[in-house]
């Protein structure tokens, strides 16, 4: 696939702090793109770097290949703020139909692009309605769409979920797909780890300002913990010497160990717990996830 | 319980400077405002009334009152000025009644005094004889005019006590009523006249030297019509409801600057919601935000002030049709001047609860001097001076032009001026200060 945006080197320091030490990555055609990272890494400054509202100290950001012009960058790229950016008291229609007009659609297509995103979002039966009533995944899958009616080729979100129940969750990432399915190319920024691992292809991890990994879930978990399944056993009695390459915990009760192959190695070890005089309360087998390898590049310390 | 809640809230107002500054701070300068101009600066006395003074009588006792006129701490004497629409390095020469009628037309003054000829000759008169005195006021200020009357009364008693007595010997032997005063009488008379005359004109010099003669206005205080007064209403004699034109001007303006300060304040709202962020990602731009913000605030300005004064036409009289087109000059820079205002101070502060604090004191503080509140001709001289440069001083002064002075549409040219240089400084700054929203 094609990059159709490229961020390389980019540098940026506010002050005596320096946001972005470096970062490098690219936005692949019509995929959907995870940038993670903790608190403070730097991820709204990215954003806000590619949507021009930051100006980088160093390094370049090319769409689709070139240095383009603040009108183009408009036109070919939109942003989903993290915020309700929307006006309380207008109705959906009217919060469409002007963000939609600032975003340059024309005045004779803003009405067929506003009849199209109250069906996307599912709110044409609410159209009419001041949306200060709504709630909070009806407002937010309307924030999303006030920035796509102008029919980006790029599309950044941050944090298109946060505050948001499953149901609403799964709903936003439909109309993702959508999007994805006319050609549109999306990258989100998210806390929700489970989501990116579940809905994106790629997925970039930057922190101190620059990117500490990057590439699809099985690459990161090879790079990072690996492939090794996790397996805790839980026995009815403590067990004084377990298995080989075993650790124990609660004074031998239970076990904890990583294997390759769950099906191959797992039933050796219940036989030899077994052999030893104890019984199996309990078998946990955890395959490694993107939590986990998030942890390993990121550290436990807090951010803030 | 209650003493933790109230720890708590002890609390949150130490860490927050805005409820600070409301709660001790505009008080205490709102205070200090009215005590400046209701009080005067503190040594007890009123602020002194500027009479324009034209002695056509020129006779010695018109002279005399006018120079113990002259000597009261409440009134300050003009007897010269510069001609109308001369230069200002003019020589200034006697004001004339002409000069003096203009002078309270423009609102250079609130009252001018005119002595007519042979006043002196009937002084005092009792019977209503000779010609009156006539005080030219401007009752926008009706407190100028009582002021004047009442401090000539005194003079006339307190300061020619002689002449008192000697017409009212007269008018008694000429009554016809068999009173005749015998030659002995007549003499010891005259001495007594003569003491008082000279008591009088020790009084004027030690006055003059600066020994105010205090006790010569006691007995003055008791009389009262000594001076026949015809109160001559150059302004508002036609007028059906005179005081409306200044608390519509007044009102009008203060709420004009609260209305565009709060609009102005939605550019923090939007800040603070993300929305902004929304908007300057668009096509519209920081210069095109903020000139469309400007221009709807001046809108609502214009609407508000229209509403306010069609209001006032039809409930309480005001001229509003006879002076449509200096209302729409007027009403047009001063909501496009607000609305500037508006933006500054919305893009000088940093949040919305800073906003109101600082608009709270900023608007009170113009609309007290700039005499929203109280008509700056009640403040002392230096008071009405530091309201030329409120934006309400300019803005009132314009708008009590056309309905108070009903002068010619031009002669709006200064407070024109000013609110559209202001408009232009306002936006100008508004657009230094919201650099923080842009691209960093």
């Amino acid at each position: 696939m094609t990059a159709v945006l490229n961020i390389r080197n980019a540098r940026k320091s506010f002050g005596a702090n320096q946001a972005l030490s470096g970062a490098s990555f690219e936005l692949r055609e019509r995929e959907l793109l995870a940038l993670l990272g903790p608190n403070g890494a730097g991820k709204t400054t990215l954003i806000r770097a590619i949507a021009g509202r930051v100006r980088l100290d160093d390094g370049e950001i090319e769409i689709f290949g070139e240095k383009v012009d603040e009108a183009s960058r408009r036109r070919l790229l939109a942003v989903v703020p993290q915020e309700l950016a929307l006006y309380g008291l207008l109705t959906a229609r009217e919060n469409l139909s002007g963000f939609g007009r600032l975003n340059g659609v024309s005045p004779e297509h803003i009405r067929d692009k506003v009849a199209w995103a109250l069906d996307w979002t599912g709110l044409a039966d609410r159209a009419d309605e001041p949306i200060g009533s709504f709630s909070g995944g009806m407002k937010r899958r309307l924030n999303l769409a006030c920035s796509v009616l102008h029919e980006p080729k790029i599309l950044l979100l941050d944090e298109p979920t946060v505050g948001v129940d499953p149901q609403s969750r799964e709903n936003i990432y439909d109309m993702l797909g959508k999007l994805r399915a006319g050609g549109m190319s999306l990258m989100v920024t998210t806390h929700h780890l489970e989501e990116a691992e579940a809905r994106c292809e790629r997925i970039v991890i930057i922190d101190h300002g620059s990117v500490v990994a990057s590439g699809t879930l099985p690459e990161l978990l090879e790079k990072t913990v690996g492939h090794l399944r996790a397996v805790t056993l839980t026995l009815d009695r403590p067990m004084p010497n377990g298995p080989a390459g075993c650790e124990s915990a609660d004074h031998g009760r239970v076990w904890h160990t990583k294997i390759a192959d769950v099906a191959a190695e797992l039933p050796g070890l219940i036989q030899r717990v077994q052999a030893a005089g104890c019984r199996v309360e309990n078998i946990e087998v955890r395959s490694p996830n993107l939590q986990a390898a998030f942890i390993a590049l990121t550290g436990k310390a807090l951010r803030e | 319980m209650i003493g933790t809640l109230l720890r708590i809230q002890w609390t949150r107002l130490r860490r927050d400077r805005v409820a600070q500054t409301l709660t001790f701070v505009v008080p205490v300068v709102f205070f200090s405002i009215f005590a400046l101009i209701f009080g005067t600066t503190g040594n007890g006395k009123t602020p002194s009334i500027r009479l324009a003074v034209v002695d056509e009588d020129r006779s010695a006792v018109s002279k005399r009152v006018l120079a113990a006129l002259g000597r009261e701490d409440g009134l300050k004497l003009i007897r010269e000025a510069i001609p109308r629409n001369s230069a200002p390095n003019t020589p200034r020469v006697p004001i004339d009644r002409e000069r003096a009628t203009s002078m309270v037309q423009d609102g250079d003054l609130a009252v001018a005094l005119i002595v007519p000829k042979e006043w002196g000759k009937y002084f005092p008169d009792f019977g209503q004889e000779g010609p009156e005195m006539e005080l030219l006021a401007d009752t926008s200020n009706p407190v100028a005019p009582q002021m004047t009357f009442g401090l000539l009364q005194k003079v006339a008693m307190g300061g020619s006590p002689d002449l008192m007595m000697e017409k009212g010997l007269k008018q008694m032997e000429s009554a016809g009523s068999g009173f005749e005063l015998s030659t002995k009488q007549r003499e010891q008379m005259t001495t007594m006249l003569q003491q008082l005359r000279s008591s009088a004109e020790a009084a004027d010099k030690e006055a003059a030297a600066g020994t105010n003669a205090a006790s010569a206005s006691v007995a003055a205080e008791q009389g009262g019509g000594a001076i026949n007064v015809k109160k001559v209403d150059v302004l508002g004699a036609k007028k059906t409801n005179p005081a409306i034109a200044f608390y519509a001007a007044g009102i009008a303006v203060m709420f004009l600057l609260f209305t565009c300060t709060a609009t102005g304040g939605s550019l923090l709202e939007e800040a603070e919601d993300g929305t902004l962020e929304r908007l300057l990602s668009t096509r519209l731009g920081m210069t095109g935000l903020l000139m469309t913000k400007w221009l709807y605030i001046a809108l609502v300005g214009v609407v508000q002030i229209t509403v306010m004064f069609v209001w006032g036409a039809l409930v309480f009289g005001l001229e509003l049709w006879s002076h449509l087109p200096g209302f729409i000059i007027m009403t047009t820079v001063t909501a496009a001047a607000a609305g500037g205002f508006g933006m500054c101070l919305a893009t000088f502060c940093r949040s919305r609860g800073q906003l109101n604090a600082i608009s709270n004191i900023v608007i009170l503080t113009m609309s007290a001097l700039g005499g929203s509140m109280v008509p700056r001709a009640f403040m002392p001289e230096g008071l009405q001076k530091a309201g030329l440069f409120t934006f309400n001083g300019w803005a009132l002064d314009g708008f009590l032009k056309v309905f108070w002075r009903e002068r010619p549409l031009w002669e709006l040219w200064p407070q024109v001026s000013v609110l559209v240089a202001l408009t232009a400084v306002f936006l100008w700054l508004a657009r230094r200060l919201a650099r923080r929203w842009e691209t960093v």
